[in-house]
């Protein structure tokens, strides 16, 4: 008998969670995790407990995104992720140093596993995942834990990119994870489920205050009314 | 004290199984810690202790606690190395006990120098066995 006994308690970690999205993207690149960043500080901006879980190991990178520096969780019975503009905020940076983490697909599943087992999230009305890029083990795992969680797919106005977009919708299915909605970053024109190309995005990257003024959040603001979530 | 949170999923663990074997009273179970994961075991067994109250099936199941020493087998060069003697500082070993996978960050092959190694034996902390009364 070899009996690894973290799953067991995940569930119990996200019982107090309320609803979880996971900010999926498929390609390399196309805003996913600006797009999720971005949404938490939304969310928390609005009055909402919010947790934000940074799952791309390879390249974490939320925390430049809000400019988070110098934060560490407590430990206390597990660990409670650190509070940075209102959202908790939980990344594998913290325990890099912010160095490259070179792990394989099963290291991957098994460092997320670890994480979800001994974060106490606590009461939370939205955690929103930054899941990893594509769907490997790691992916499928965040999705067998995170039971409910619903999806939202980022994807651009590329071919290439719709076409993965579609075959991850039609994995989804199969797996009868509920896709929440679409976003269509790096847009030309508005629409319905388009976050339009902002060239002052960079610039506000690392400054929370900013980044919730460019027409970039404004978009994202926009195309999460439409989906009931602000 | 995350060491806690792992003792709190060992009792769930140990206690789901012992309806899946059709156990009525836990009388042991084999804690398994991994040497590259260095959990506290006074900690460990002093918040298993506690919990185990809270389940009657294993408020009276002891913990045999044993220590699995880590090897490594390089994936570069094949290289099947231990803990003892891999240099990390006091930080890169907190961040180790964290998340054990972090070690691909902080440690490398003796002999070629490889972050792209396998953790073939203690990781982390498993359940190697259940005693109990059916």
């Amino acid at each position: 008998m070899n009996i690894d006994p973290r799953p067991s308690v995940i569930g119990e970690r996200l019982s107090r969670v309320k609803r979880v999205i996971a900010v999926t993207g498929w390609k390399g690149g196309i805003g996913k995790s600006v797009t999720a960043s971005t949404l938490a500080l939304l969310l928390a901006k609005k009055g909402y407990k919010i947790g934000l879980f940074d799952l791309d190991f390879a390249g974490a990178s939320d925390h430049l995104i809000l400019g988070a520096k110098g934060l560490f969780p407590k430990e206390e019975k597990g660990l409670e992720p650190p509070v940075y503009e209102g959202v908790k905020f939980m990344s594998v940076v913290f325990f890099s140093e912010n160095k490259a983490v070179p792990l394989r697909g099963a290291n991957v599943s098994d460092a997320i596993i670890e994480l979800l087992a001994i974060t106490q999230w606590g009461e939370l009305d939205f955690l929103v995942l930054d899941m990893p890029p594509g769907i490997n083990d790691a992916a499928l795992d965040v999705m067998r834990f995170a039971r409910g969680a619903q999806v939202l797919a980022v994807t651009i106005p590329s071919v290439l990119a719709h076409d993965v977009l579609d075959r991850s919708l039609e994995l989804y299915k199969k797996l009868k994870v509920p896709v929440l909605g679409i976003v269509e970053n790096m847009a030309a024109k508005p629409g319905p489920r388009s976050v339009r190309r902002d060239p002052a995005l960079e610039r506000a990257l690392g400054r929370p205050a900013a980044l919730l003024k460019t027409r970039f959040a404004s978009d994202l603001s926009a195309v999460m009314r439409r989906l009931h979530v602000i | 004290m995350h060491e806690w949170a792992l003792a709190e999923s060992v009792i769930k663990t140990a206690v789901e199984q012992s309806g899946v074997q059709k156990l009525k009273k836990l009388k042991e179970a084999g804690v398994v810690f991994g040497e590259l994961q260095a959990i506290d075991r006074e900690i460990f067994v002093f918040a298993l202790e506690e919990l185990r109250k809270q389940f009657p099936v294993a408020a009276a199941c002891k913990f045999k606690v044993s220590t699995e020493p880590a090897a490594f087998r390089c994936k570069a060069c094949s290289y099947e190395f231990p803990l003892k003697g891999l240099k990390k500082t006091k930080d890169e070993a907190e961040f180790i006990h964290f998340v054990p996978e972090m070690a691909h960050t902080f440690l490398k092959c003796p002999k070629c120098k490889s972050p792209d190694f396998e953790i073939a034996r203690g990781r982390g902390v498993s359940i190697s066995y259940l005693k109990g009364e059916k």
